[in-house]
This record gives structure tokens, sequence and C-alpha cells, in this order.
């Protein structure tokens, strides 16, 4: 407010946001990072860890007595315990799970029947022994290594190339564009016809309208199912298609969209209609010349309430277009994949980032229009 | 090539309909023509037209109203009467079978819980979270960064919690951040979501998150609305910081904290997603519209039960219907 308050409770009032803003992005971070992380490390630290050095308890086999091989007349098996295992560090070694510690990286080992055993910290490491060696099993090397962070896209990539998540993105898409695009042009039409058209009735129209806004959707689900199996019956196509769930959410998203348009085109200036229509220009030239072009603003912004809510919608999904593995939405095969693979973090948080990203464009890009939206239509439930 | 025929049938979607406005109008105008005609004949016309044009712009829209909002809430009420299959009259039974269903009665419960908390939190938090980014050079990125979550669907947010309610045994190290940090102050890890009771809670977090965006974007406008003067004027009289919030400016914007709060009230009252990902109602966190789906599609389904469950989702929400109504009659009273 004015210079004079500036004092310790300004700075309280920074930290006090500053904790917030982390408090309300810290999830998000977390799964963005978990995401990015390789997902031996994942399931074993949190992300919080990611960017430290992660030390790790770990067991290897060394090969068996076949493979030794004379050397100076003493017998040696070798090779690298960190071997397919993404590299590391090794600090220490030790024969028993809980003598991870017992040697230290360099050091050589004695083992009780005269075998020697040194582990060098890149892995490496050398039984060596005055005999020949017997016994089909290797031995056991357990040892503590320090793995250094890493990043990867596999997450990304598996999941894209397995779990059907490409096939849902689709899906996604193709339920989304045209619910969104639809409702637009009929609600417009009847929006002007709300706002500028005289006709008895209006009034009781529009309470109608406002008092949808709020009817839950589970009210529809039902008698809509029934509705869409009688005349998919009647004309002997499915009942779940594309162009059901289309006017489905078309008939959900009205409400809202005639609301938030009435109010705008409301608030145009009267001057610039009656200036037009002594021109002799008819309501329809006024609202495709005039109201259209100069309601963009509501326009989109309904456009991106609509996009968000239909992309990021299960139930009228799950109901309308079934749970079927090729007709799944994104958000369904989160769900599924939350009950399928509910440990493997790695395919749950790559498949949610997939699933959040394009609404996160969205937003950032449009953030403008969602707030100027937000504003006109708080009367909307969600 | 499924995006593709989505995005022919839309354009042919938009065509149609743009092509219905176009053509009912041109029809209109050819039947009643207004201009080349006498004083009279061409009043008259004029005047039927008006009469009718306003309907031709609304038939569409109030065609998909009545066929996905009306007319399935006056099925809905017929079906809370039938049976499971929705062929035989059970009367009042489906509503007797509710009120002695020992998990409805858990639904409701813990939909009044959701009811209490989700709303009074969101909106106290973006309350407080408006009024102090209005106060710093950064407030818009840190409100963009609190409005965030919006964007995130239900699910993607359960996704997100679920991760940080992981649950790790005693002893072994903790991916979660909630078990991290209690484990950290020498707690013990718990299974957040399967403690009954207090798991409610663990979820009611997520829809927080979420909402409390919105509130705080609408309260903010709303503070930003008051005039200069009334605060000038309690600055004048010595009042301090608190008393300047609490005492001028919010009673200023009460009208819009209700309807923030009504608003969240909606969304709680619909929450169904988050419960569905997070325990689908298991260890006593279920809710009526995840009890509706429950009982609509798992098991056979009951329309009757289904529907009768809808019903009491829909009441619960008349009273805020009707205040909303009643607020847009008065604002556009006057147009």
């Amino acid at each position: 407010m004015n210079p004079s308050t500036r004092s310790p409770l300004t700075w309280a009032v920074h930290l006090s946001v500053l904790l917030l803003v982390i408090l309300w992005t810290m999830p998000t971070a977390g799964l963005l990072i978990s995401s990015l992380r390789d997902k031996d490390q994942l399931a074993v630290s949190g992300w919080w860890t990611a960017l430290a050095t992660s030390s790790r308890n770990d067991v290897a086999r060394a090969p068996s007595a076949d493979s030794q091989v004379e050397r100076d007349g003493k017998f040696v098996i070798s090779g690298n315990l960190l071997e397919g295992r993404g590299g590391g560090q090794i600090s220490a070694f030790g024969f028993s799970s809980r003598e991870h510690g017992k040697f230290k990286a360099g050091e050589t080992a004695e083992l009780n029947d005269g075998e020697r055993l040194t582990v060098q910290g890149d892995g490496s490491f050398e039984i060596v022994s005055d005999t020949k060696m017997e016994g089909s099993r290797g031995q056991r090397i357990f040892y503590t290594a320090a793995t250094p962070p890493r990043f990867t896209i596999d997450n990304y990539i598996e999941v894209l190339s397995a779990a059907g998540i490409g096939t849902s993105f689709l899906n996604s898409l193709t339920v989304a564009i045209p619910s969104t695009v639809i409702p637009i042009l009929i609600a417009a039409f009847a929006a002007y016809a709300l706002a500028w058209m005289p006709f008895p009735g209006r009034a009781i129209l529009l309470a109608v309208v406002v008092g949808l806004l709020v009817v839950p959707l589970q009210m529809s689900l039902i008698p809509l199912l029934q509705l869409y199996n009688g005349v998919g019956a009647f004309f002997g196509v499915p009942a779940k298609t594309y162009m059901g769930i289309w006017l489905a959410h078309t008939g959900f998203g009205l409400p809202l969209a005639i609301y938030l348009l009435r109010n705008y085109m409301a608030g145009l200036p009267r001057e610039i209609m009656e200036s037009a229509r002594v021109d002799g220009a008819s309501d329809f030239d006024i609202f495709v010349k005039i109201i259209l072009p100069l309601s963009f603003p509501a326009l989109a912004s309904f456009a991106i309430f609509q996009f968000l809510w239909t992309w990021n919608d299960l139930l009228v999904a799950i109901v309308f277009l079934g749970a079927g593995e090729d007709s799944l939405v994104l958000t369904g095969r989160l769900v599924n994949l939350l009950g399928s693979r509910g440990g493997n973090w790695e395919i749950l948080t790559a498949s949610a980032f997939i699933t959040i990203v394009v609404p996160l464009i969205v937003f950032f890009a449009l953030q403008r229009y969602l707030v100027r939206g937000l504003l006109a239509g708080s009367v909307k439930g969600g | 090539m499924q995006l593709l025929a989505a995005i022919l049938t839309m354009i042919v979607g938009v065509l149609a309909c743009a092509a219905y406005f176009w053509a009912t109008n041109f029809i209109l105008d050819w039947i009643f023509p207004s201009k080349g005609l006498s004083g009279a004949a061409a009043s008259r016309n004029l005047r039927i037209t008006n009469a009718i044009r306003p309907w031709l712009f609304l038939a569409p829209a109030l065609f998909a109203l009545t066929i996905y909002l009306i007319y399935p809430v006056v099925q809905s009420v017929w079906l809370s009467f039938h049976d499971r299959g929705g062929q035989s009259f059970v009367g009042a039974r489906n509503y007797n079978w509710m009120i002695n269903d020992g998990e409805f009665r858990q639904s409701i419960f813990n939909n009044f819980l959701w009811l209490l908390v989700v709303p009074a939190l969101a909106t106290f938090f973006g309350l407080i979270i408006a009024a102090l980014t209005d106060r710093i050079w950064w407030g818009n990125i840190a409100k963009t960064l609190i409005f965030m979550p919006m964007a995130i669907s239900f699910v993607g947010a359960a996704v997100i919690w679920k991760f940080i309610y992981d649950y790790r045994a005693e002893g072994s190290e903790q991916i979660g951040l909630l078990n991290a940090i209690v484990v950290a102050f020498g707690g013990l890890p718990q299974a957040w979501i399967t403690l009954p009771f207090w798991n409610n809670f663990f979820l009611m977090v997520i829809l927080i998150w979420i909402q409390t965006g919105f509130a705080m974007v609408i309260l903010s406008a709303a503070l930003r609305g008051i005039p200069e003067e009334t605060i000038e004027a309690a600055v004048i009289d010595g009042a301090n910081g608190w008393q300047i919030f609490f005492k001028i400016m919010v009673p200023q914007i009460w009208g819009t904290i209700a309807v923030v709060w009504t608003t969240i009230t909606i969304l709680v009252l619909k929450v169904f997603d988050i419960v569905l990902a997070m325990t689908n109602g298991q260890w006593q966190s279920q809710v009526l519209a995840n009890l509706m789906f429950d009982w609509m599609f798992r098991g056979g389904g009951d329309f009757g039960r289904g529907a009768s469950i809808a019903v009491v989702i829909m009441v619960l929400v008349i009273p805020i219907m009707i205040w909303n109504i009643r607020n847009a009659t008065k604002e556009s009273g006057g147009h």
C-alpha cells in the first residue's frame, strides 16, 4: 500500500506468499520430477532427493567356478559388479547382507576358504585363489554403491509405446475438440435472443438456464443411457459413439455457454445495434456481422472452459463412450493404471503428466481469457 | 484417422448448424417479407417475423437443454420410484432401502463433512492469498502458480496426491512426501488413505488444492473493486491492517464470497473422480456421487436405486439453485 508501511510486515507477506506458492506447486513439481527420474531410483528414494547422489545397498553374484582362468599359477575369477546396473561408485563391500560395509573399496578381503576378493571403486572385482576353485554357484558379493542422479525420458517412451496412452490421447482429442466447438454456435444464437430480442417468456427462460447451471450431471446419466440404448437399438447403431458423447457434452455445456455469452452480449452498447437496425440490417445480419466478432473474448473464455472440462472429464466419457480398451480416454486410462499398476510410479507419473500436459499448455497460454470467463460466469459449479 | 473423422464431423456439424440458422431466417424473411411492401402489410409482417425469430434462434439450444437436462431430471425422479430395470412401480421402496443402508448413511455423512470443510477452506485460502498477492510485485506470478491446479483433471490430481500419500513399510525409505516428513520428525509412517474417517480429509485436501485458485481469482477481482475511499477513511481513523481487512474489506465482498462458496459447494456435491481414483469408496470414504455410480454400473446395475441417489443429490442442490435464480433475476431485472 503506502511506502511507510514497509516493515517486517512486508517481509512476512512475501514469505507467506512464497510458502503458499511452494505448497501449491510442490505436488505437481514432484510428479514432473519423478516422471523424469530413473525408475530404479524413483522406487527407492523420494523425488526431493533427485539431485543428490543416492547410495544404495545391493548384491551381485560373481560368475561360477567354470569361468576361472589360470594366471601365474593362481586361479582368478574377475568381472564387474556394476555392469548393466547404470554405473556409480562402490564405497564398500562384504559377504553377507549384514556386512555391506565391512571392507572399503580397493581393500582385499580374505574369504574363509583361502580365496581373496578385491573390489575396486569402479565395480571391477577379482577373486584370487591358490588352488582351483570349485562349486557351481558364484560367490555373493554385497556392496554399497553411490549412484549419481540420473534423469531420463525412458519412462515416457515406455508409456507412450506400451500402455495404450497414445490411443487414449487421440480419443481424448476426438472427444474434446468437437465437444468444445459445437455448443458455441448454438449457444451464441440463443444468448443473442435472450439478450437483445424481446419476446414473451424471456425472463423465465433465463431463469431456467440459470437453474440448469447447477443440475448435477449425475441426474442425466441413467435416463440418457436408456435413451441412447433405445435410439441405438431403433436405428441399429451402437449406443456408445463419439456422436453421442459430443452431443452429451454439448447439452451439459450449454447452460454455462448461454449464461456467459448472454451476460457478455447484454453488456454491449445498445447504440451499435440500433444504428445498424436503422440502416436496415436484420437481426441475423446484426448477430453475424456485429455481435459475433465483438463477443470474441467471451467465446474464447467459454471455449477454454469447455475444453478443459471435456478433456478432464471422466464420468461422461466412461458412461457414454464405455471403458473398452479402444475407447478409453486419458482420464479413464489413468484410473485403470492406478488400479492395475498402482505401485509402478514410473508408469503412473509419466502417464499422469501426459494427461495433464495439454490442459496445462492451454491454461498457461490462454489464462487471461480463463480469468475473464470465470469472473463473468461465477455462478456455475464446475 | 479417427481424429480426422472427428474434425470432419465437427466441420459438418458446425456447417449444418450455421445452415440451419441461415436457412430458417431466409425462409422466414421469404414468407413474411417486410421490404418492398406498403406500410400496413410491411409492419404486419415485421411484427410476425419479430415474434418468430427469437424462437428460431433459441430452438437448437432449447432442444438440447430439454433432451440432456430437463428430461433426465424428470425421468430420474420417475425411475427412482421403479425397480432395478425401470419396469414396475415400487413406490418409495428405493428411498426406504436408502435410509436403512449403512453405506448410504456413510456417504451422506461424508458428503456433509466435505460440504463443511472444502468450501470453507478453499474460500478462506483463496481470500487470504488474494489479499496477500495484491500487495506484492510478483503477485501475478504467484497467482498463476496457485491457479494452475485448476487445469488439472481430478484423476490427474488424484495420481499427484496418491504419490504424496504413498506408504512404505516402516524402516524402508519413504518416497511419499507426507510420510517422509512424518518419519523425519520421528513419527511412524501411515497408509494415510486407508485410515477410516481421517482419509476423508486427505481426499478433501485434493479438492481444496484445486479450488483455491478459483476462489482466489474471483475474490481478488472483488477486492480490487472495493472503493479506495472506504479504506482511506479507515486508515485515517487509525484502523490497523487486520481491522481494515476484516471489518472494512471483507464485509463489502460478502456477496462474492457467497457466490464462491456456493459454487464450490455444488462442485463438492458432485465430487466423484477423486474418490473413485483414490479409494473407490473403500475404507469408509464413500460419497454420494460414487455410490450412485456403483449402483448404476457395478453388479448388473440397479437403475432405481441409482436414480434415487441422484435425486438426493439434486434435492441438496435445489436451495442453491433457487438462490442463484433469485440473484440472477435481480441483476438482470433492469435490462
